[in-house]
């Protein structure tokens, strides 16, 4: 599994996404410019120029025409992912920390940051899934967090629920037609913030990465916490594989302590997990910071992560990851 | 509970209201001064007339002037209506202190066979025989039912016969039950039990804890309290060999008031109490010896001074204890009592370092008990420098060797004093280079015979011989030369006796040298034979090997005359290691890496003895692991022999119990994830049958996918990729 070193940004990665049909990465770093690469050798498809500070978020939707960014210069920003044309721009008074499409790709969330005065909240666009359609200016939908910022969220299955993870360790899940809050539960350590939350390929759980070295896996529906997987870093992202039942959790020592310690000691490492049996399988090393971002490929047959070191590392899995299983696990497959 | 010192015995819920004070208060009254300090009264002096009492007042004042000075006609001995004195006297001394002695050190002594005197200050007779302070019926004191003590060696009846070890980590002190591969099996596991650090007894009965307070042993099955030590501010303790006696130290002199239920003002401004164990009294206590030499560096800066410990160093039957005062003599003092050997300090002049042999020694032609010290004295003036070895009690100097161009010396004890070997770090004439020479005495043959080994060519900065056997390692560097941030390289070096007739011990010979290694330290296994060597406390190399010195198979050649056959068994590597040590029975080995020195990657590593890593752990803020010691074994050498012989049959047992002990292991592991895959199973399918009555089909849970449209998905679109690599390029010169 010899990973393939993506070298084309200058500073720490924020963000990589596969495409739906995961045969392109796109990735999002402080150094204000969205990459796009062929996952299957890592060649660089173009770059999307016109932000104007770091950029934190990406999301491509799932008929991979319409990409949306987001960053530290307030705006989310349309482009049509051919040709790299910016097809529109919605400002904000403060930075955004995250954008996702629902599964429709018809409707676009946006988490704004709370700064200078201003709330936190979650902005939802509809949008036609047209490359020279007219987008609205004014989002359908306005969540604001009054208890604690939110840092990460998404569209459940079907997009019927919003689903966020707060700064103070809950989550919480909205209605997605009504902003109505159903559930707020403190699903991590209290006031320890939630640093990921990805979804299962069917969008019915999700998982959870936070600085309290843990990931936990989460339902949709009930927000019950079903798995927990402790480890002994700071975690900075978490995301569950199709194909086998494993997931894969990335961190390491916060970005600021890292001059000061050894690349060992900063546990820049993927790690593997049994989804089920919430046991350690393996590690990855490669990165020498912490990583900030893990993705699966859709399909499940490899995985890229972009760290804090600037690079992005994508693999692609072997035979035997594929053949690995428990021995209850192969009772139940011969069944 | 958390068993710190404050609310040690918190369960008992006492009201303030109803506690009958009077007897504490009786007890520790401030006592207003009386000006009657420096009065004693001397009971139990033989009867005398008017003739006879000048010579007894002068027999006494020769007693009493030896610990204070009486006060000019300070003897009054009253006689009574019949012309006879009444067998007492009143004293008056200069001061109050020497009143105080004088009770301290004349009470009790007997003048002759008829008669024993009664020293006490005249306000304690005041004070307690006073009128009514004594009742006039005798009321036998009353004596606590006896109460069965917890057996304190219980640990060692475990039927699998496992080990335990001690484990500190946040605030958190637990004793673990050793379980090899497996998470160990807590025994006891308590929130605060140490301010400092923790430590076991040499024998492994007692668990230590240091407080601000003072000391506390713990043991026992239910790890209740044994003994408690008040020594405010103590740092430091040690034990006798054999747990009879205890040392502390506190940097700061311990401040006792007058009231102190344990400490007495005897204590009074010392650093060291050497405490008897199943008393918990203090036997003597003593003032920290300032090492000689300047306080202050050339800047002005006061000198931090390395504390020699234990200073006070234990005789290996826990009769003598024994502490030297750099350069001029070293103090025997004999156990119980801690009195002065002789009284009088043994005169070493320059001595530099003794040690005690680690076992009582058996000297060829000598029958008598003895126990050995070993010292050495740098050159002074002209005359050269020594080692020596001296027999205690007889005072008798056994055997001394002079030795030159000495710049330091270190005394290494063989464990059953067998050897001793004096690393001698020698310079050369120019004193610009050092090379060590070993000295090695034969403390067991007639008179003492000293081999030399000194075809070393390096430094050597670590030694250690073969726990119970003649052999030893030690670890070499080249000069560091100067102006280098990378440590040198070291060199680790075995060397055994050649084979010799009957039971002698060969002369000393190299077997190896391992070049090119980092390692400082060495960890011969309890019982002799295997020994690690390894790397701790360094920024960039932390590897151990395991290396067997009788290995069973093929002997190389050229060894054949030596009593070793040295192996490689294994290597290992424990990242930011800073601490090692062998289980007691050298089955086990446990590196550790602790957060007293840095903070990465705290924890421990289990290897067993030939350096298979059995289990790692890390612990955030894991401070220190310690094996529990075990003290010597009761069988007999025949029983032991006997052991040996049928060990075969013995590991069959344990080796069929260890195995159905994981296999009812991995059943349980199998059991639970076939449980846990079951439950996820379901839980999977009640969702789905939940999405379906919400009227949600399932394929459209991954969202629009390509082709629902009706289009027949496209043929898999073939790319062609063309990569050049340059195999081979060549160059050739045409013409």
């Amino acid at each position: 599994m010899r990973p393939i070193l993506l070298s084309g940004h200058e500073r720490a990665l924020t963000q990589v996404k596969y495409s739906r049909d995961g045969d392109i990465i796109f990735s999002v770093s402080k150094d204000h410019v969205i990459c796009a690469w062929f996952s299957i050798n890592g060649e660089r498809l173009g770059t999307y120029h016109g932000h104007q500070g770091a950029l934190w978020t990406v999301d491509v939707d799932p008929s991979t025409t319409l990409l949306a960014s987001g960053g530290a210069d307030n705006t989310i920003r349309l482009w049509e992912v051919k040709t790299g044309r910016l097809l529109k721009t919605w400002d904000f008074p403060t930075a955004i920390k995250r954008v996702e499409f629902s599964p429709d790709g018809r409707r676009l969330l946006g988490v704004t940051e709370k700064r200078m005065g201003y709330l936190g909240t979650i902005v939802v666009f509809d949008i036609i899934l047209e490359v020279d359609a007219d987008q609205t200016n004014e989002p359908s939908l306005r969540i604001e967090c009054t208890e604690s910022k939110a840092t990460v969220a998404g569209f459940s299955y079907v997009g019927k629920y919003i689903i966020a993870g707060h700064e103070d360790g809950t989550v919480s899940q909205y209605d997605a037609k009504t902003a109505e809050q159903y559930l707020n539960l403190t699903v991590h350590e209290p006031d320890i913030p939630i640093t990921d939350l990805q979804w299962s390929a069917d969008r019915t759980y999700f998982i959870t990465a936070s600085k309290d070295k843990t990931a936990k896996l989460v339902s949709a529906v009930d927000l019950e916490v079903l798995k927990t997987y402790v480890t002994d870093t700071p975690l900075n992202s978490a995301a569950i594989t199709p194909v086998k039942d494993f997931v894969i959790l990335g961190g390491g020592q916060a970005a600021m302590d890292v001059t000061t310690t050894s690349a060992r000691q900063g546990k820049f490492e993927a790690r593997f997990y049994h989804k089920i049996f919430e046991e350690e399988i393996g590690r990855v090393r490669g990165h020498f910071g912490p990583l900030n971002y893990v993705a699966v490929h859709p399909e499940g047959t490899g995985y890229c992560s972009g760290g804090e070191d600037g690079y992005v590392r994508v693999h692609h899995f072997d035979k035997a990851y594929f053949d690995f299983l428990y021995e209850v696990e192969r009772e139940q497959a011969k069944i | 509970m958390a068993p710190s010192y404050d609310n040690l015995d918190a369960e008992e819920e006492l009201d303030d209201i109803e506690i009958d004070y009077s007897d504490l208060r009786d007890a520790y009254e401030v006592r207003l001064e009386e000006g009657l300090d420096a009065f004693v009264v001397i009971d139990g002096l033989p009867i005398v007339n008017e003739e006879q009492k000048e010579k007894l007042i002068k027999f006494l004042l020769r007693k009493l002037n030896s610990v204070g000075k009486v006060k000019e006609d300070g003897v009054f001995m009253p006689l009574g209506d019949n012309g006879k004195s009444e067998g007492f006297a009143f004293v008056e001394f200069a001061a109050a202190e020497q009143a105080a002695a004088a009770v301290k050190q004349l009470h009790g002594t007997p003048l002759d066979k008829r008669h024993t005197i009664a020293v006490n200050k005249l306000t304690d007779i005041d004070r307690y025989g006073r009128e009514g302070r004594i009742d006039d019926h005798y009321e036998p004191p009353y004596i606590e039912p006896f109460q069965e003590k917890e057996h304190l060696r219980s640990w060692l009846g475990d039927p699998s016969a496992r080990d335990q070890f001690c484990m500190y980590r946040g605030d958190k002190v637990g004793v673990f039950w050793n379980e090899k591969e497996d998470p160990p099996e807590p025994a006891v596991d308590r929130d605060h039990w140490t301010d400092l650090f923790i430590q076991w007894s040499p024998l492994g009965t007692y668990l230590t804890s240091l407080h601000k307070q003072g000391v506390q042993l713990w043991g026992g099955k239910s790890w209740s309290r044994q003994s408690r030590f008040a020594h405010p501010g103590v740092r430091l303790v040690d034990f006798s060999p054999n747990e009879m006696f205890i040392t502390t130290w506190s940097p700061e002199p311990i401040q006792v008031n007058e009231n102190h239920p344990v400490l007495s003002l005897e204590e009074d401004g010392k650093n060291y109490i050497i405490w008897d164990v199943a008393t918990c009294k203090p036997l003597r206590s003593f003032v920290t010896l300032d090492t000689p030499g300047p306080t202050t560096d050339e800047h002005g800066n006061p000198i931090r001074k390395k504390l020699q410990w234990p200073a006070f160093k234990w005789s290996a039957d826990d009769k003598y204890v024994a502490r030297m005062t750099q350069g001029q003599s070293i103090s025997v003092y004999e156990l119980p009592k801690m009195n002065l050997l002789d009284k009088a300090s043994i005169k070493i002049e320059g001595v530099m370092d003794f040690e005690w042999a680690p076992a009582s020694p058996r000297r060829e032609g000598n029958r008598n008990y003895e126990q050995i010290f070993c010292y050495w004295t740098p050159e002074l003036g002209s005359n050269p420098a020594k080692v020596g070895l001296m027999s205690i009690p007889s005072k008798e100097i056994i055997r001394t060797r002079n030795l030159f161009n000495v710049s330091d010396a270190k005394l290494h004890w063989q464990s059953d004093a067998k050897f001793v070997c004096v690393k001698v770090d020698r310079h050369s004439k120019s004193k610009k280079s050092l090379a060590t020479n070993l000295e090695i005495f034969r403390v067991e043959e007639k008179g003492v015979p000293v081999e030399v080994v000194d075809s070393i060519k390096d430094t050597v900065i670590n030694f250690s011989w073969e726990p119970k056997g003649d052999r030893f390692v030690l670890i070499t560097t080249p000069e560091i030369p100067a102006n280098t941030a990378v440590p040198p390289k070291t060199s680790v070096a075995f060397f055994c006796p050649e084979k010799a007739k009957g039971n002698a011990v060969g002369n000393f010979k190299h077997i190896r040298t391992i070049d090119k290694k980092n390692s400082n330290s060495i960890y011969w296994g309890p019982k002799g034979r295997f020994v690690v060597v390894a790397t701790i406390q360094n920024q960039s190399s932390f590897d151990l090997d395991f290396w067997d010195l009788d290995f069973e198979g093929e002997r190389d050649e050229k060894d054949k005359d030596l009593t070793a056959n040295l192996q490689l068994m294994g290597s290992g590597e424990h990242y930011g290691i800073t601490d090692v040590e062998w289980d007691p029975t050298g089955r086990y080995l446990i590196t550790s890496s602790s957060w007293w020195k840095h903070q990465m990657e705290n924890g421990y590593h289990l290897y067993d003895f030939r350096g298979t890593l059995l289990r790692e752990e890390h612990i955030e803020g894991f401070k220190q692991i310690a094996w529990r010691k075990r003290p010597p074994t009761l069988l007999s050498k025949d029983q032991q022999k006997d052991v040996r012989k049928k060990l075969r049959d013995y590991s069959k047992e344990f080796e069929a119990e260890d195995l159905a002990k994981k296999n009812t292991a991995t059943r349980a592991v199998v059991e639970h994830r076939r449980r846990l895959l079951e439950e996820w199973n379901a839980w999977r399918q009640r969702v789905m049958e939940d999405l379906e009555d919400e009227g949600v089909d399932p394929e459209d849970l991954r969202g629009p996918q390509d082709g629902k449209e009706g289009e027949e998905p496209e043929e898999g679109q073939v790319v062609e990729e063309i990569v050049e690599e340059i195999i081979k390029e060549t160059e050739e010169v045409v013409g």
